[in-house]
């Protein structure tokens, strides 16, 4: 198929960027989005522009690096999916895709479409951890039988990927469901409990040093999230958050 | 240089004990002089880091992406071993150690993997203390299920996202010290060169990836931890990014890179669409556990389904050859995977395929889905259930079992996997070989050490499924943190290590002189053209059989394709920014290099082991055909410049504690 492609053109974090129009022809409908690009590439380093910057890296959905928000979508029009997993063949001849970088003030481009997602390690490095040493000298792994229910919605949790897409699609730039999702997952299993209410304070005031918005519930982040986490999480997350707030 | 493996005396069972308990420890206020560098982040590397910051030293980290989360671990999907014996199969310490020695058929060193297979337990208490969520039962205790060569329940998993998981437990500790200041994590940056003073590993110099600037950090010990050389295949499941740059630069310095015609060809991958591709994806091979694997019995049937003529699921069940189960009925489908990977070839080399290209067999869950539906409708007393019930329920199960892995095949295939078998085919997925280790974990430079998939030690010709893991963080959490300190306690008077030295300024020139000649050759080729034209030459050549014939046009191959590189390659823009380009082209110089040692050493290896198949030696049936009394050896080389001139250092392979058998899994 034949495509016109409008994308996000930023040399560097300090110029202002604007979006250029490039054509591409003979794209499959087996080929990845990101493997369009390389072909896009390829075609621009040969006359002579610089090729298109983009995050990627396993191409299989998992390591979260990919990062484009298509025609307005974080993660292009599929459901449950990164930008890696999905295929030109949700595309037809002739189509014009626009294609950005994630836009939030948390998350200032680097160039082209890459942004900068370090806020998200810094909400991490806040309180999203047991504190247990690495010795292998803890109690045996089956001395705490966990409920399954509570041990698959806290691996539910714990698999976002951290690719910022709840954040691209929220209209207030709001880190609510990455942030609950890392907090739902400990306050979940019992290993969680004894950190819980520092964990929480922690997590949520370094989130909110970053300059994310607030969250007014509008859903949009859990549509937009490619592995399905669910708004479950940011009620947990406030209820955790109230009940260390009474705890002090 | 040396190649002694430093084992410990003593009985097999009793080596790491008393070794941990006769090394030099360091006092936790010297440790906090003493600094150490880590390339990569992923299972082993990530570990490392997290516990050497615990126990006081100050840790650099290094990784190319934009986060440590990020490494490629994060796409392991099974499962992780461990000898616990939860489901009182049998299963023990020996018995792990025993099927991994067996498993790589009988090319890895035997203290080193009983130190893996003791140590394997402790690493599930870990990750459980970690708040990792592995699957459970409904009584609330563990979960296991089986992986290929082996005979007992011993893999963990959280559905196909283990590595993500584990992964992310690694992060959270390296978090926990990054919080306390403990580690300082350099992402986006990449390693480029390793710097000697006085025959010690003493620093790196790391490019910034955003800004382009070349930076010198100092050390009193560096961990190489950046995974394998998978990509030298152009296509494989590797991750677009991983790469043996930070390996190859070390050998270059002097450490030896062991077997590294050691290929792990996965047999269950999502086969090649086109010419565009980019990388191929795997499919757990916990999927073998309840899929079967078969091909049309019939050569019209086959050209019949190519054609689009035919629907598998129109072949009656005798005209299908399952022929894993065929040819190996003890094991049958839960054959290690060199083992499963060549008979699919051999399927498809005779006109089985399935698929356009006739390079892909079915993996086929309909009665694996009809067997669980059943065992649900006696448990939820549906004594009428329809055949379109019970499907119903087994898909259910399934479902809870694989769903991640079945919607990424359909995302990628267009199929639906519960309707109709999936494709697979045999990809590049992992490397046995890597830098040569001793015992320590140190390389043959001191001070500088290797880790998880980047080190060779463990897996010998054959990696088992879920031992990576095991592996990785075996490494990082349990093995490093205690050997790196025998070595550094001779270090705490040494003080820090200054950057403004002439050993740092010669490194950070010949990087910087690299740097300038792809930039400035203006070529007319793309870095991509020639990494797809290794990876062809890799994979026709140095793949899953070879002969002495084509291994030695492969070296004279890339030998010229390497030249090629050099005068011809087109390197857009500058070395002062972000540049992608410039960033591949690095690497792919690199994979440049050890592609023609890959091929050097398959050639030298005039046997058939695990996943080194020579075609001039096999058995009438076809099966690998070793040559214990000439090669039971790891072939460990040296640089010396060019490739093929790099000298061969054997190190004997003893085994006192088993029986050396040929491998059979029939």
């Amino acid at each position: 198929m034949k495509l016109t492609l409008k994308i996000w053109r930023q040399k560097n974090a300090q110029a202002k960027g604007r979006m250029e129009t490039y054509q591409i022809d003979q794209i499959d409908g087996d080929m990845s989005f990101l493997e369009m690009l390389d072909v896009l590439n390829n075609q621009l380093i040969s006359t002579g522009i610089d090729p298109v910057v983009f995050d990627h890296d396993c191409r299989e959905g998992i390591c979260g690096s990919c990062s484009l928000q298509i025609n307005g979508e974080p993660h292009g029009p599929d459901r449950f999916i990164t930008t890696c997993q999905l295929h030109m063949r949700k595309f037809s001849d002739g189509d014009t895709i626009v294609i950005e970088p994630f836009r939030a003030k948390a998350f200032p481009v680097v160039k082209d479409l890459m942004v900068d997602r370090s806020a998200f390690d810094r909400i991490q490095h806040a309180g999203g951890y047991i504190s247990v040493n690495t010795s292998g000298n803890t109690i045996d792994a089956n001395s705490i039988p966990i409920d399954k229910e509570d041990a698959d919605h806290a691996f539910n949790a714990a698999t976002c990927i951290g690719c910022g897409a709840c954040v691209a699609a929220c209209k207030n730039a709001s880190a609510m469901l990455f942030t609950s999702a890392k907090v739902s997952q400990f306050a979940l299993l019992p290993q969680g409990q004894v950190e819980a209410t520092r964990r929480v304070l922690n997590m949520v005031e370094q989130m909110d040093k970053e300059g994310f918005g607030n969250c007014t519930n509008t859903g949009a982040c859990e549509i937009e999230c490619p592995k399905g986490i669910s708004l479950e999480n940011i009620a947990r997350m406030n209820r955790e958050f109230l009940t260390a707030q009474i705890k002090g | 240089m040396s190649i002694t493996s430093n084992l410990p005396q003593g009985p097999l069972a009793e080596k790491w004990t008393k070794h941990k308990n006769d090394i030099n420890l360091v006092n936790p206020a010297n440790k906090r002089n003493i600094d150490v560098i880590v390339v990569g982040t992923g299972l082993a590397g990530g570990s490392a880091a997290a516990s050497l910051a615990e126990l006081g030293y100050n840790v650099k980290t290094f990784c190319y992406q934009d986060s440590p989360r990020r490494a490629h671990s994060i796409a392991a999907q099974g499962g992780i071993n461990a000898a616990k014996n939860y489901q009182g199969d049998g299963d023990s310490t020996y018995r792990l150690f025993y099927d991994t020695i067996k498993g790589g058929d009988y090319r890895s060193r035997e203290a080193n993997v009983h130190r893996l297979a003791e140590v394997s337990g402790n690493i599930i208490d870990q990750c459980v203390a970690q708040g990792v969520p592995f699957a459970r039962e409904y009584g609330g205790l563990l979960d296991n299920r089986s992986f290929g060569g082996v005979l007992v329940s011993r893999t963990f998993y959280a559905k196909g996202q283990t590595g993500q998981q584990l992964l992310l437990g690694a992060y959270a500790a390296m978090n926990r010290q990054i919080n306390r200041g403990k580690i300082k994590a350099f992402n986006r940056h990449e390693m480029l060169d390793l710097v000697l003073v006085e025959g010690k590993a003493r620093g790196i110099i790391a490019r910034n990836l955003v800004t382009g600037e070349l930076e010198r950090h100092s050390a009193h010990a560096v961990v190489i931890a950046s995974g394998g050389y998978g990509n030298v295949f152009f296509l494989s499941t590797n991750a677009m990014g991983s790469n043996v740059t930070a390996s190859w630069k070390i050998h270059k310095k002097g450490a030896y890179f062991a077997n590294p015609c050691y290929t792990q060809i996965h047999p269950t991958c999502i086969p090649v669409s086109g010419d565009h591709q980019s990388k191929l994806t795997l499919m757990s091979e916990s999927l073998r556990n309840d899929g079967r694997i078969w091909v049309p019995a019939k050569l019209e049937d086959a050209q019949a389904v190519r054609e689009g003529r035919l629907q598998p699921t129109a072949i009656a069940e005798e005209d299908r050859d399952y022929y894993l189960e065929r040819r190996y009925p003890s094991f049958g489908n839960l054959v290690p995977r060199d083992v499963a990977s060549r008979a699919a070839k051999e399927r498809c080399d005779a006109g089985y395929g399935v698929n356009k290209t006739g390079e892909a067999v079915y993996l086929d869950f309909d009665a694996a889905i009809m067997r669980y539906g059943r065992e649900q409708a006696v448990i939820q007393h549906m004594t009428q259930a329809s055949d379109a019930e019970v499907r119903a329920l087994g898909e259910k199960v399934v479902e809870s079992k694989y769903g991640n892995l079945f919607q990424m095949y359909e995302k990628i295939v267009d199929q639906n996997p519960y309707k109709t078998p999936m494709m697979i085919y045999p990809a590049v997925h992992y490397t046995m070989g890597g830098v040569w280790v001793d015992y320590n974990l140190m390389t043959s430079i001191p001070g500088c050490y290797a880790a998880g998939e980047a080190n060779f030690s463990d897996h010998g010709a054959n990696r088992l499924g879920a031992s990576a893991l095991m592996q990785g963080l075996a490494d990082g959490y349990f093995v490093l943190p205690y050997t790196i300190g025998n070595y550094l306690s001779d270090d705490i008077r040494t003080g820090p290590i200054a950057t403004d030295t002439p050993e740092f300024e010669a490194a950070e020139r010949s990087v910087q002189a690299t740097i300038d000649s792809l930039i400035n050759n203006k070529g007319s080729k793309t870095v991509d053209s020639f990494h797809r034209k290794l990876g062809k030459i890799m994979w026709n050549k140095c793949g899953m059989s070879r002969n002495e014939t084509e291994l030695k046009e492969a070296m004279a191959e890339i030998k010229a394709l390497r030249e090629e590189f050099w005068r011809d390659v087109n390197v857009p823009g500058t070395a002062h920014e972000l540049n992608q380009e410039l960033e591949k082209a690095m690497r792919v110089a690199d994979f440049l290099e050890l592609g023609e040692l890959f091929a050097k050493d398959a050639l030298e290896r005039n046997e058939s082991c695990g996943g080194h198949f020579r075609e001039e030696y096999q058995t009438p049936e076809g099966e690998a055909l070793r040559d214990d009394e000439h090669y039971m050896h790891v072939s460990a080389w040296e640089y010396q410049g060019e490739p093929a001139d790099a000298i061969l250092h054997k190190e004997p392979l003893v085994y006192d504690n088993i029986q050396v058998k040929t491998r059979s899994y029939k």
